[in-house]
């Protein structure tokens, strides 16, 4: 069996598993961690597969494609199926200390694979109808998981969360129903080929259709209201997980359709991306700044990183391209680390609230370190991980001919000093939770959790932490596999080929 | 006919979003389910209608005819329709746990987790 249908298998079987021993708990947890472990080695072996430059096709039945449908594997969907599985494994572990044995009871494990199952399905099919079901899946169980346990914030957040990203889904659906009627084909690469030869307005018409759909669930500007309000209600294992991996399946959508099928007008539909991810940079760091509310400050932080990404796609040179794709790998793991230190020290300090935190430095200066390396990574301090992703886009601005003249070096100048806001607020958690010595009733101790649980909850937020490192140290192995990723985002012709190939 | 199925789009379409933007959370949730209807009625019309043309091979045949229907935009919807029973009944049900924990079904007092 190859790996590509082991990628999807994995998680499907382990989340059935889950589901057949609901009512053993130490079970339940050994093949919640024991399934993210295969994942990660199945999707190590996907890496090394098409590392070198292949693109590996799957036809589902054998159909040819683009009659049947295919699942396809290029440089991109196997960095983010590797990074989804780091971000998994991390979060599998973190919560046998973090969620609670009711919710594990009530399936927790299993639809955390089944999240991983609709993730990991979304990155690797080629087929855009395909991948509406996909987000399907994701959905549903992020619905679940986002309302396992039913507390009162939790359930508030819930129906804002459900509700838009419905929305979002129906408008996804109503673009591929345009699409198929216009182009009688959903392959993408197909669809690469076919889009050309429809009427160029009806064609920008779709795009922004599609705009909407993933641009709502990847929270950029105007349509990210909806993550504020819910990512900071559910546990921290589930926050972390959401903010790692679920807006980026968005971003990686509008990826995937804007440098393979809608780049007839780029001047239009990039042009926007561009004005949009100028915005969402400013308005998420902006709205960061005033939240003391140690999840809700991260949140705002996902939305102005979400517009760092944009930028890149937006920018659509090779440098940029790139740039984004590195800034996807390192955001997913350092805005996930950062949850679960936030998870930490709400267990040792009892709070959210910054405001109510405090001593931290002295009373746990472990946890201060390894908040200290992804948050410095966040802001973008070198040698950290987030310098180089932010130093590729803003230079690609700077520096490479783009069709968008002054507009580029100005959304590059707003990035910057987007990076500079997004320093201080982590200084300000730095700050309140760290240096402010603990507010009177308040102070922080290692022992509100017992030892077995606090390596739990460490080992997890420490590997994260090794990791960012490593990108900042060794930048130059990460940022090769960018750049190789790039060239094939930007020479769609080899995408179409592989697919289309020995068919056509 | 065509122009028949997109006024009544059109219709579904406000529709929904006048029962989305009313602030019941169960009125809320009839416009999601409202919007799917639309969606694949939309679907249904920009695959293409053909009246009377059955997507049945011929006997002996290997290839549909030419002039049969598209049997593909109707898979599409059977997907869709499949896809958006099962979040309905998740969100009806939703709604009635949110309901219990909140005890208030009007969105204007759910703001207790928005950022302000």
């Amino acid at each position: 069996m190859n790996a590509v249908t082991l990628a999807l298998l994995t998680p499907l079987v382990t989340a059935v598993l889950c589901l057949l021993f609901l009512r053993s708990l130490p079970l339940q947890r050994f093949f919640g961690v024991a399934g993210m472990v295969v994942l990660l080695g199945v999707s190590f072996r996907l890496m090394a597969e098409v590392g070198g430059g292949h693109i590996e096709v799957v036809r589902f039945g054998n159909w040819p494609a683009p009659f049947g449908i295919v699942l396809v594997v290029d440089l991109l969907a196997a960095i983010m199926v590797l990074v989804s599985a780091i971000i998994g494994l991390a979060v599998a572990v973190y919560s046998l200390a973090d969620v609670d044995a009711r919710r594990v009871r009530y399936g927790y494990y299993a639809f955390l694979h089944f999240m991983m199952f609709g993730v990991c399905g979304a990155f690797l099919t080629g087929d855009i109808f395909n991948m509406f079901v996909w987000f399907e899946v994701m959905l549903i169980s992020s619905f679940v998981l986002m309302c396992l346990g039913g507390e009162k914030p939790q359930m508030e957040g819930a129906v804002k969360y459900v509700v838009l990203n419905l929305i979002s889904s129906s408008f996804f659906l109503a673009a591929c129903g345009i699409l198929y009627g216009q182009t009688g084909t959903l392959n993408m690469a197909d669809l690469a080929v076919t889009a050309r030869e429809m009427r160029p307005e009806l064609l920008t018409m779709t795009a922004m259709l599609f705009l909407v759909a993933f641009g709502l669930k990847a929270a950029i500007f105007p349509l990210f209201f909806w993550l504020p309000a819910s990512y900071h209600t559910p546990p921290v294992a589930v926050s972390a997980v959401f903010a790692g991996l679920l807006t980026k399946v968005g971003v990686y959508a509008l990826m995937r359709v804007f440098t393979l099928i809608f780049t007839n007008d780029i001047l239009l539909t990039h042009g926007l991306l561009l004005g949009l991810a100028g915005f969402t940079m400013v308005t998420g760091v902006l709205g960061a700044m005033v939240q003391f509310d140690f999840r809700r400050l991260l949140s705002f932080h996902i939305v102005s990183q979400i517009g760092y990404m944009v930028l890149g796609l937006a920018l659509f040179t090779p440098l940029a391209i790139a740039g984004t794709v590195f800034y996807l790998f390192h955001h997913i793991v350092v805005k996930a680390n950062l949850f679960l230190v936030s998870g930490i020290t709400q267990r040792y300090g009892g709070s959210f609230d910054l405001k109510k935190l405090g001593g931290f430095y002295a009373a746990a200066p472990l946890v201060a370190l390894l908040f200290f390396i992804p948050a410095m990574s966040l802001g973008g301090i070198p040698p950290l991980s987030g310098f180089f992703a932010k130093f590729a886009i803003v230079k690609a601005g700077l520096v490479d001919e783009t069709i968008f003249g002054a507009w580029a070096p100005f959304l590059s100048a707003v990035a910057l000093a987007v990076g500079l806001l997004t320093l201080f607020s982590m200084t300000k958690i730095w700050a309140e939770v760290f240096w402010k010595p603990a507010p009177e009733g308040h102070a922080p101790h290692r022992s509100n959790v017992p030892r077995g649980e606090r390596w739990l909850l460490l080992a997890p937020v420490a590997a994260l932490a090794g990791l960012t490192l490593t990108i900042g140290l060794f930048p130059q192995f990460f940022f090769d596999f960018a750049v190789r990723s790039a060239e094939q985002l930007l020479h769609p012709e080899i995408y179409i080929n592989a697919v289309l190939g020995g068919t056509t | 006919m065509e122009f028949l199925l997109a006024i009544t789009i059109g219709v579904l379409y406000a529709a929904s979003f006048y029962l989305l933007l009313r602030r019941g959370v169960v009125r809320v949730v009839l416009g999601v389910a409202l919007l799917s209807q639309a969606v694949n009625l939309l679907i249904f019309t920009a695959g293409g209608l053909r009246e009377g043309a059955v997507p049945f091979i011929a006997e002996g045949g290997k290839v549909l005819g030419a002039a049969s229907a598209d049997p593909l935009p109707q898979a599409l919807i059977l997907t869709a329709i499949v896809i958006s029973f099962g979040v309905l009944a998740f969100t009806l049900a939703m709604v009635h746990r949110a309901d219990q924990a909140t005890g208030t079904d009007d969105v204007d007092d759910l703001k207790g987790t928005d950022a302000t």
